[in-house]
């Protein structure tokens, strides 16, 4: 059974914040979801192959030639950054 | 003029070509229609009077002039879920995280439907990310259900649908990852078509889960959905699922009858989840099919009691990776004054995600996790094997697969919101047409005394969205279910919105 840890170490990997309420009551959620997702362990899986793409098969993997195309000019390719520095993205100080 | 907002796209279509009216004219009259019924319907996020009216005399221009030739899209308006990128228009995916993100290019469909002539009138609500049922997950407001303003109009595309449904377009587009475009559908009363994945092409589309992810129309009826389809659908080399066949031509196929079609109906979709009212009208309607020309025989998905279970590991596992690139970096919401890098990527997602979407990323982080990954993620794409190979022995005996498109008729605001399980649970027909990545289409098929549509749910083999097109048409001709009128009751019952709680 999940665990009020497991969960903080879950939020901590997906880069998000709980408060101490929050967390509390998003444990007992995560319990009640997991507790549904226990009855696939009933499903008949051995020796079965795992899907990752439905049409596989069908679609193929492609492959394109190696060409540098045009891309987005670097002023558009920076309109929507929240902070922005030169045509450069700006972030908080990383190295000390 | 108003009347024009009734009208088909065949019927706009041929009333330009007779020159009755201009685009402009056409233009006009859905304006006033969403002027006059969004503040109850609540279906649009943004919608660009002035861009409309220039791009709309533009075009009647160019047709005048002979600059332009008239295909079947050509002025008629259309609405984009706000999760399908638009160069120059705001989109947000429902999410406060994207509120400012104005998208430098256009989806592959975006472009399809201007190249086609289409006028993009508005972008409309949807759960944030696309993440629920309901369309009470967007972070700006709730749509409401046209049919009844106090019930929800389903979702994740609920804008879309209700959009149509209250005739403030002909046609949109939503995306379906477990059923975003068939439930709102059957909720709002109109047609909704999830085609294969890989035949529309998703680049664009703001990701959820990218093996589930695909984009469709909907519409009054069942062969302006087609005429949308033909316009989006096909290879695009920005897609490298996108899949390379030919795409046939549905406005044939719409008008083919229906004998020799040989219909299957799913044993376990009968079951004590679905409601009576439903039931009895998915039945009726499967009646009809026979008097049709369709053979009718009851066939077996083993697996369904696995569906929920292996959607809800997967898409969740597939969205907590799409969504690591909301980092407050290169687009997106960043949080005020950070202490440091990795404080920023936390406050940022934290305040810009709304609740679902932060569950349904812990959600995928844990079952990927390691250790916990073989029990999860891994037995649930086995799963999804078994899935899939239940629909494959299905359809060695019969051509489509018909049953209901949801458990129940459109619940009302609020009724599920407290309890993420049972919104999922909502989901169970839906799901399993997304991890088999068949096409389905919902067509309604009975108003019921209440009021409230039911849909009828089609599926069929790989590609086959021709044949589920010429069903789903019968079906709607024999039932005289084109574009069913509202009630009054559903739009114009304001006494209801006071009770409403709303997010905004």
């Amino acid at each position: 059974m999940v665990t009020l840890d497991d969960v903080k170490k879950i939020a901590d990997l997906s880069k998000l914040s709980y408060t101490p309420d929050e967390i509390e009551r998003f444990v007992q959620q995560f319990q009640e979801i997991l507790r549904y997702f226990q009855h696939l362990d009933t499903a008949p899986t051995e020796g079965v192959n795992p899907t990752y793409h439905a049409l596989e098969g069908v679609i193929g993997t492609p492959f394109r030639p190696d060409e540098t195309k045009p891309s987005l000019p670097r002023r558009e390719a920076v309109a929507n950054a929240p902070r922005e520095m030169e045509s450069q993205f700006r972030v908080p100080k990383v190295i000390e | 003029m108003r009347e024009l907002s009734r009208f088909s796209i065949r019927q706009l279509h041929n009333g330009l070509k007779r020159r009755e009216f201009s685009v402009r004219e056409i233009a006009s009259a859905f304006l006033t229609r969403i002027e006059e019924t969004d503040s109850r319907v609540r279906a649009f996020i943004t919608v660009q009077p002035e861009q409309v009216v220039k791009h709309a005399e533009d075009l009647d221009r160019k047709l005048s002039s002979g600059e332009l030739g008239m295909g079947f899209l050509t002025g008629i308006p259309l609405a984009l879920k706000d999760n399908l990128v638009t160069q120059g228009t705001r989109t947000t995916a429902g999410s406060r995280i994207l509120e400012n993100y104005v998208p430098p290019y256009d989806a592959t469909v975006t472009k399809r439907l201007r190249d086609a002539g289409a006028l993009v009138i508005g972008k409309t609500n949807c759960d944030e990310f696309a993440m629920g049922s309901s369309t009470e997950n967007s972070a700006y407001f709730s749509t409401r259900n046209p049919w009844d303003v106090s019930r929800v109009p389903g979702g994740s595309s609920g804008g879309s649908a209700a959009a149509v449904s209250s005739c403030q377009v002909p046609a949109a587009l939503g995306s379906d990852t477990g059923g975003s475009i068939r439930q709102p559908a059957a909720f709002c009363g109109v047609v909704g078509l999830k085609p294969t994945y890989g035949r529309v092409s998703r680049y664009g589309l703001i990701a959820f889960a990218s093996s589930l992810d695909q984009i469709g129309p909907f519409a009054g009826n069942v062969a302006d959905a087609a005429m949308v389809l033909q316009a989006i659908a096909g290879h695009d080399s920005s897609d490298s699922t996108s899949a390379a066949r030919p795409v046939d031509n549905y406005l044939v196929e719409v008008g083919r009858d229906l004998k020799g079609v040989r219909l299957g109906i799913p044993k376990e979709w009968f079951g004590s989840g679905l409601d009576r009212t439903v039931e009895s009208a998915v039945r009726a309607a499967i009646g009809r099919l026979e008097k049709l020309g369709c053979s009718v025989v009851e066939v077996s998905l083993p697996n369904t009691e696995y569906a929920i279970s292996t959607y809800y590991i997967i898409a969740p596992a597939e969205a907590s990776s799409n969504l690591a690139r909301y980092d407050a970096v290169k687009y997106g919401y960043r949080s005020p004054n950070p202490k440091d890098l990795e404080d920023m990527y936390k406050r940022s997602r934290s305040e810009g995600f709304g609740a679902e979407v932060k569950r349904r990323i812990m959600i995928g982080t844990y079952v990927l996790s390691s250790g916990y990954y073989d029990a999860y993620f891994l037995r649930a794409s086995k799963v999804r094997t078994l899935i899939a190979q239940d629909y494959a022995n299905a359809f060695e005996t019969v051509d489509a697969l018909v049953g209901p498109t949801t458990p129940s008729l459109p619940f009302k605001l609020g009724e599920k919101t407290e309890d993420p399980l049972e919104m999922y649970l909502s989901d169970v027909y839906t799901v399993t047409a997304n991890l088999a990545g068949i096409p389905a289409i919902s067509v309604p098929c009975a108003i019921t005394d209440e009021k409230l549509p039911v849909g009828l749910q089609i599926l069929g083999r790989h590609f086959q969205e021709g044949l589920l097109l010429r069903i789903g048409h019968a079906l709607e001709q024999d039932l005289g279910l084109e574009r069913p009128v509202l009630p009054a009751k559903g739009l114009k019952d304001l006494k209801d919105l006071k009770d409403l709680k709303d997010n905004e």
